[in-house]
């Protein structure tokens, strides 16, 4: 395996918008105030910036196609901008090539944006996507919560968990996030739901309710890196330097063979066990200090604490129900209140998600302020669970 | 001897109750109540009379995958999906029947199912060197509160002709040709336009066919007498049995016309019914078929020992015993088009066909066929040039291996309330074959509760989605819960 990027590169600012239904706001709205944060944060000027990534998924409903629209929202000075797509690990896709290239030494400070504006298109829910020619002719007519409810079935058939029991696991899932989200004001949700309240919503795909579906927002989120030295001498103090980057791609074996049994992330494993290992980490269910996962459906998220490998195969349910995730349990996850509470811009997640975990780093999270912590995780997919890609990236203190 | 060497039927699995349609319409047309007894078949929103046709071929062909034996298909109906493009070839291409078949449509009068088998009995006598497959199936469209929407049926039937091993010789027939118009559907038109039922009866029926029974009687050298079953499809009570008079038939000849069970199933109807009389034909049987439509045409059989023995997959009384009684008229209104419903935008997804991709990949697509690697034996949908196998990525290994009648059951499901659907919940997931390989796909003819991890399923060639703007149809397989698996499985558990 190669060296990895652990402690090479170091993050001095980022941004988030507010998340939400942003009628009032196009995307370069959106991305100038992600931006903005983040620039007033790293105290650069924007002639300071030598290169930039910018992640956004439906062209067709935001911004458009290419790099220019970054560079037309934020005034930047003709410098490269690239438009990256990863589904909805896009944003974690914006953060790999800003950090890489300042890695490379191709630039000394990288700006990486994404932005999603969904609430354009005149209804509730992701818009339907572009699969090209072939996959329609046969692809199910489903949506994303009927993809992802799919793990459902199948964990409740491989580990001979009752419909009731996953339903409430699943159900805490979103309990915990509502409320981890109502003391975040940048959340879109902010109302605390009740076990109740999430088992007696309307079923969207069975045996997801809509209280199991993240929401529906727009935002923008942004970061900045540099080198650790050029971070030290504009004076940043207290660095949060990147410990992995990983991303896992499907290439046809959970689609195709028979090998799969449908209960888990094939992508999400692979990821997670290149992450520990380039970011030196050996025993995560201890090492980790919090988590900010793809929660895009409840039962996503809880299969995805076993293929972090914090939780047990098949303990993952359990663990839940106990608190283990809570905001005052050992494994403090979606403490800003995650997708279900951000909703999910599809290009900005996987920063919006960063952002979160910065802010805990440097101790600026406020009313969600975890005591100390060390490394955070980030999870970002895209997809859905038998043909995705996975970004598992951790981020911590200098030296951690 | 030319024959019959193999039959099957179909019929879809919802059951309009007629009283159901009666009462919501009855304010409109008091009339209909006359017409509210039993049952009539009903196709579900993706079943059409190519995929009706489909079904019935593959009931008489069984699941073997070598069906090079097939060497012509006559596709008979009047509501095939395509004016202009070979609707017969999309039958061959689901049924993967080889390119060199010789495939021909059959259309313009309701008596297209009988003419198809025709055909196909004209094509052997002259030659053909293997068999040949007379498919129809027919979806019947008529407006709401008619009558013909109470007398209709959706189904399809399968014979198919040869000569060796022959179940039911073929040993005369006749035919005439007249224009005489009971009613007629413009081209481009909808809906059928009819004439007076007294005058069909008396004028067309009474006076046009009994002549036409005789002569393929004596074309046979049979005496009226001596003819078991005789069918006719009519919709009219009585006539059936007052031109067998005619024709010096016995009484107890005439074949019911399943109108409780189907109702009148259009230009397949003739085909249905006969599949359905040699379920249960015994040797030495002499069965005359008959359909009317500008003029009549008719044939004679005579069963051979060989009957008693061959079997249809399910036959038309296997899936008659399938069925779902339906008593909701707003569905049966949806799913034919009568009624212009609130899709929402989800449905404004732009499905149009990309026609390179559908003919590139042709053998996937309409014929369920993917690829076994050669070198490790492992199976995959669809096939590629680099195998799928973890342990060993084969180049160009992978020969075509087809999964439509492999049996499969499912590994993971969701019933979607989200999506745009003609029949929510839409349930989908992925189904895992025997024999290895994995497909996710669309699952039909489900209900709520009907399945889980585990349940047993059958593919089924049906309609992936219209693309309305262009008035194009696109086709796929999907999945479909495997009755008889299931109640196999039931079984063995208690």
């Amino acid at each position: 395996m190669a060296a990895g990027i652990r402690d090479k590169v170091a993050i001095i600012g980022m941004g988030c918008s507010k998340f939400g239904e942003r009628w009032d706001a196009g995307p370069d709205d959106l991305m100038v105030e992600a931006y903005l944060e983040a620039m007033g944060e790293a105290g650069i000027e924007a002639s300071q910036l030598d290169a930039a990534w910018f992640s956004t998924h439906i062209d067709e409903i935001g911004t458009g196609k290419g790099g220019t629209p970054l560079s037309l929202a934020l005034r930047l000075p003709n410098i490269a901008v690239t438009r990256v797509e990863n589904f909805c690990a896009s944003g974690s896709e914006a953060f790999r090539g800003a950090v890489y290239a300042v890695a490379a030494g191709a630039a000394d400070i990288a700006l990486a944006v994404g932005v999603e504006k969904l609430k354009d298109t005149g209804y509730g829910g992701l818009p339907t996507g572009n699969m090209g020619t072939l996959i329609p002719q046969t692809s199910p007519n489903g949506s994303a919560p009927g993809n992802f409810a799919q793990l459902a079935s199948a964990y409740r058939t491989k580990h001979g968990v009752t419909k009731e029991d996953l339903k409430r696991a699943i159900a805490h899932v979103s309990v915990k996030s509502h409320a981890n989200g109502s003391k975040n004001p940048k959340a879109h949700l902010r109302n605390v739901v009740t076990e109740e309240i999430v088992m007696n919503a309307p079923m969207i795909a069975e045996p997801l309710g809509l209280f199991d579906c993240c929401g529906v927002s727009d935002g923008a989120a942004a970061a900045i890196v540099t080198t650790p030295e050029i971070a030290a001498s504009l004076g940043h103090k207290g660095l949060v330097t990147v410990k992995a980057l990983q991303l896992s791609v499907s290439n046809g074996l959970e689609s195709q063979h028979n090998s799969w049994d449908g209960s888990y992330f094939h992508t999400a494993r692979i990821a997670a066990k290149k992450a520990y290992k380039e970011a030196g980490v050996e025993k995560p269910r201890e090492e980790i200090s919090m988590i900010e996962v793809h929660d895009c459906f409840s039962i996503t998220e809880l299969v995805t604490m076993e293929d972090l490998f914090i939780s047990e195969e098949g303990k993952g349910w359990s663990d839940v129900l106990d608190g283990f995730y809570d905001a005052d349990g050992k494994m403090p996850c979606q403490i800003d209140g995650g997708l279900k509470c951000f909703g999910h811009p599809i290009g900005a997640s996987g920063l919006r998600m960063l952002y979160e975990m910065y802010l805990q780093l440097k101790g600026r999270a406020g009313d969600r302020q975890l005591a100390n912590p060390k490394l955070g995780l980030t999870h970002n997919l895209g997809g859905s669970p038998s043909t995705n890609v996975c970004s598992v990236a951790i981020i911590g203190q200098q030296g951690a | 001897m030319v024959g019959i060497t193999g039959y099957g039927g179909y019929v879809p699995r919802l059951r309009l109750q007629r009283a159901a349609a009666a009462k919501a319409n009855a304010w409109l047309n008091p009339g209909l109540m006359g017409k509210s007894k039993g049952e009539r078949a009903m196709a579900n929103w993706d079943e059409d009379a190519i995929t009706m046709a489909v079904e019935a071929s593959r009931d008489a062909l069984g699941p073997d995958d070598d069906r090079s034996r097939v060497k012509a298909l006559y596709f008979g109906t009047t509501t095939a999906a395509f004016t202009d493009r070979l609707n017969a070839g999309i039958v061959q291409a689901a049924l993967t029947l080889e390119p060199q078949t010789a495939c021909f449509d059959i259309s313009g009068t309701q008596r297209a199912g009988l003419s198809a088998l025709s055909s196909a009995l004209a094509a052997v006598r002259g030659g053909l060197k293997g068999e040949a497959l007379a498919a129809t199936g027919e979806r019947r469209k008529a407006r709401a509160a008619s009558g013909q929407e109470m007398d209709g049926g959706d189904a399809g039937a399968a014979i198919l002709v040869g000569d060796k091993d022959v179940l039911a010789e073929h040993i005369g027939s006749a035919v005439t040709t007249t224009d005489f118009v009971d009613h007629f559907r413009g081209a481009g038109e909808e809906f059928d336009y009819a004439w007076e039922e007294r005058w069909i009866r008396d004028e067309g029926f009474a006076k046009i066919v009994p002549p036409v029974i005789k002569a393929a009687l004596a074309d046979a050298k049979i005496e009226a007498s001596a003819v078991d079953v005789f069918i006719l499809p009519t919709t009219f009570k009585g006539v059936a049995e007052s031109v067998a008079k005619k024709a010096g038939l016995k009484p107890e000849a005439v074949k019911d016309q399943l109108g409780a069970q189907i109702g009148d199933s259009g230009a397949a109807h003739a085909l249905v019914l006969l599949s359905h009389a040699l379920e249960t034909a015994k040797a030495g049987q002499v069965i005359v078929v008959a359909q009317f439509g500008q003029g009549c045409e008719a044939h004679v059989f005579k069963t051979t020992a060989k009957i008693e023995s061959w079997k249809p997959e399910r036959g038309v009384s296997g899936w008659l015993a399938d069925g779902k009684p339906e008593t909701n008229y707003m569905k049966w209104l949806v799913f034919n088009g009568l009624v212009d419903w609130e899709k929402g935008m989800r449905a404004e997804k732009d499905n149009k066909t990309a026609l390179t991709t559908l003919y590139r990949n042709n053998d996937m697509i309409l014929g369920l066929v993917g690829g076994r690697c050669t070198e490790t034996g492992t199976v995959q949908f669809p096939r590629t040039r680099i195998s799928v196998n973890p342990n060993n990525a084969a180049v160009d290994t992978q020969v075509p291996y087809k999964f439509a009648d492999k049996p499969a059951s499912i590994l993971s499901w969701s019933a979607d309330n989200l999506t745009y659907a003609m029949s929510p919940p839409n349930h989908y997931g992925m189904m895992v074959f025997e024999g290895g390989g994995r497909i996710f796909m669309d699952i039909t003819d489900v209900d709520p509760g009907d399945v889980d991890s585990g349940t047993p399923v059958r593919m089924v060639f049906r309609v992936k989605e219209w693309d309305e703007r262009r008035g194009f149809t696109r086709y796929f397989w999907k999945a479909q819960p495997d009755k008889r698996r299931i109640a196999s499985v039931k079984q063995a558990a208690e």
